[in-house]
């Protein structure tokens, strides 16, 4: 009796010790060992790391909505749900061949998973990852079936999504998830390689590589249809090789602009958020690749591809001018903001180390060793639409 | 077939042979293969927005064919010309790597 009064006493003392929030945790992939680092935005500081994910190039999280668990996506099409406050693979399933990114749904039952080969959507059950729809994407001749990018959450337990090789934009319902219904919206432009959504949840844009502009729908009117918007920005100019892809996913929109990355030329391109037209270009370091927005939407911080990514800049948006220049280090792959952005945490892949930068004084606060890092995903994406 | 493929592979070493590159060169175009171009076809060169690399297929293509591809991209798709930032003994180095004649 007094033993177990003593037992009970430490598990009470144990559980104590372990009691904390998640909401200021996030994750770091350390993509060539096939690891996450979990982190603490508070500190900031490492806490722990997991093991055994799988390649993840070009993986990319989102969180439940109880900002405990994290579901990562990896590029060999393994789905990995970690428990951030234990450091725990808490389940994992393999589910395609090859898989670019994911979402979770409104409601934070259902994560959905865009796949490579074979190209198509697969939506699991949040809690137990099993597979609750598969949605196979438009066969193309040579007998494969459209890589599927750009996948994100929308209101109404939607998901939205692209087909690169069939120029196709596709909605899926899943208000009634054993009878998703999918809404499709045909020859939207050549290639759309990736698509993001406005934080308000209204607006689906898909940025097109195969011809210069990018794919418009307005989700409160899905009758209008697909519409272009900066048609042919770059025409009469000799586009540059284009070595890495850029990433839509983290919307700057700014007041009343928005901002995003122009592909095959050193150029921000800004757009009036009212009726889509071209604000200007800024011209920038490199090709971007990510182009954010800090939090308060003061500030755009622009990332740039190989091989000029060894820099980071800042754009105001109240002047539309370059205000800073960094170079955290070769190869920044990816930046994240501390919830209410008065920190920024870079990625430096090939300097293996994540540098933390105070987003008013430009100087750098922290840094902390990491193999070959890059995504950086803070727990507060939980309660954001489409992230 | 086998023996064409040789032959060529045989031209390129001797390319490369000329000006092989050296050991921290080819560390960083390791690097370069594993995460730049392992961005588009994957870090385990099993595909990804671009084809799978692996050795099997890359050895049943002629090796100048490879060059050509890495060199000069492949127009109207998303693979880009490397030829302004590889010099040639880098590219032909990618290609052995590409089909497993060196090691990193
Ligand atoms: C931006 C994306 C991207 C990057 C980066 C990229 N590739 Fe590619 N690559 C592609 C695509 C897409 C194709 C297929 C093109 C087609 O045939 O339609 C391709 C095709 C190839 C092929 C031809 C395969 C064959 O069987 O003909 C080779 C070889 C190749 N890439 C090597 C490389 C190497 C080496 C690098 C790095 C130095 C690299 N790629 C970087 C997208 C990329």
């Amino acid at each position: 009796m007094r033993n177990l009064l003593v037992i009970l006493l430490l598990l009470g003392l144990a559980a104590c010790a372990s009691t904390r929030g998640t909401g200021d945790l996030g994750v770091v992939i350390e993509r060539a060992s096939g690891a996450v680092m979990v982190v603490t935005t508070t500190d900031p500081a490492r806490l722990s790391g997991v093991e055994g994910l799988g390649d993840l190039s070009h993986a990319s999280v989102v969180f439940s909505r109880d900002q405990r668990f994290a579901y990562v996506f990896g590029r060999d099409g393994g789905l990995t749900k970690i428990d951030l406050l234990n450091s725990s693979i808490e389940r994992r399933v393999m589910q395609s061949g090859n898989s670019i990114g994911g979402a979770i749904s409104q409601d934070g039952r259902l994560v959905a998973v865009s796949n490579y080969t074979p190209g198509g959507v697969k939506v699991f059950d949040a809690e137990t990852l099993e597979l609750i729809a598969d949605i196979p994407a438009t066969p193309l001749p040579s007998g494969k079936r459209s890589k599927v990018v750009g996948l994100v959450d929308a209101p109404g337990q939607r998901f939205v999504f692209s087909l690169f090789d069939s120029d196709e934009i596709w909605v899926a319902d899943f208000r009634n998830r054993a009878q998703p219904q999918i809404r499709k919206y045909l020859n939207i432009g050549r290639q759309p390689y990736d698509g993001l959504i406005t934080p308000d949840g209204r607006y689906y844009i898909a940025g097109l590589f195969g011809e210069d502009g990018l794919a418009l729908l307005d989700l409160w009117q899905l009758d209008r249809g697909v519409k272009r918007i900066l048609d042919g920005y770059g025409r009469g100019e000799q586009k540059l090789p284009v070595y890495k892809m850029p990433h839509l996913e983290g919307w700057a929109v700014a007041g009343d602009h928005a901002f995003l990355p122009a592909v095959g030329r050193h150029e921000v391109l800004v757009v009036d958020r009212r009726d889509w037209r071209e604000v200007g270009r800024i011209p920038v370091h490199g090709q971007p690749v990510f182009v954010m927005a800090r939090p308060d939407q003061r500030q755009v911080w622009v990332n740039f591809a190989h091989p000029r990514n060894d820099t980071v800049q800042v754009i105001d948006v109240h002047t539309l001018k370059l205000v800073r220049t960094l170079t955290p280090g070769p190869a920044v792959m990816h930046m994240e903001f501390t919830p209410r952005g008065e920190h920024v945490w870079i990625s430096v892949r090939d300097g293996d180390r994540v540098a933390v930068y105070d987003t008013e004084s430009f100087q750098r606060v922290a840094q902390m060793p990491a193999r070959r890092p890059s995504g950086i995903f803070f727990a507060a994406r939980a309660q954001r639409i489409g992230l | 077939m086998r023996r064409g493929a040789l032959l060529v592979a045989g031209l390129a070493a001797i390319a490369a042979a000329q000006a092989d590159v050296s050991k921290q060169r080819a560390s960083v175009l390791d690097n370069l293969l594993l995460h730049d171009c392992g961005s588009c076809h994957g870090l385990t060169l099993r595909g990804g927005l671009g084809p799978a690399l692996t050795a099997d297929m890359m050895q049943a293509r002629p090796a100048q064919a490879l060059v050509a591809a890495i060199r000069d991209g492949i127009p109207g798709s998303a693979m880009p010309p490397w030829g302004e930032l590889l010099a040639e003994e880098d590219i032909d180095y990618l290609v052995r790597r590409l089909r497993e004649e060196v090691k990193p």
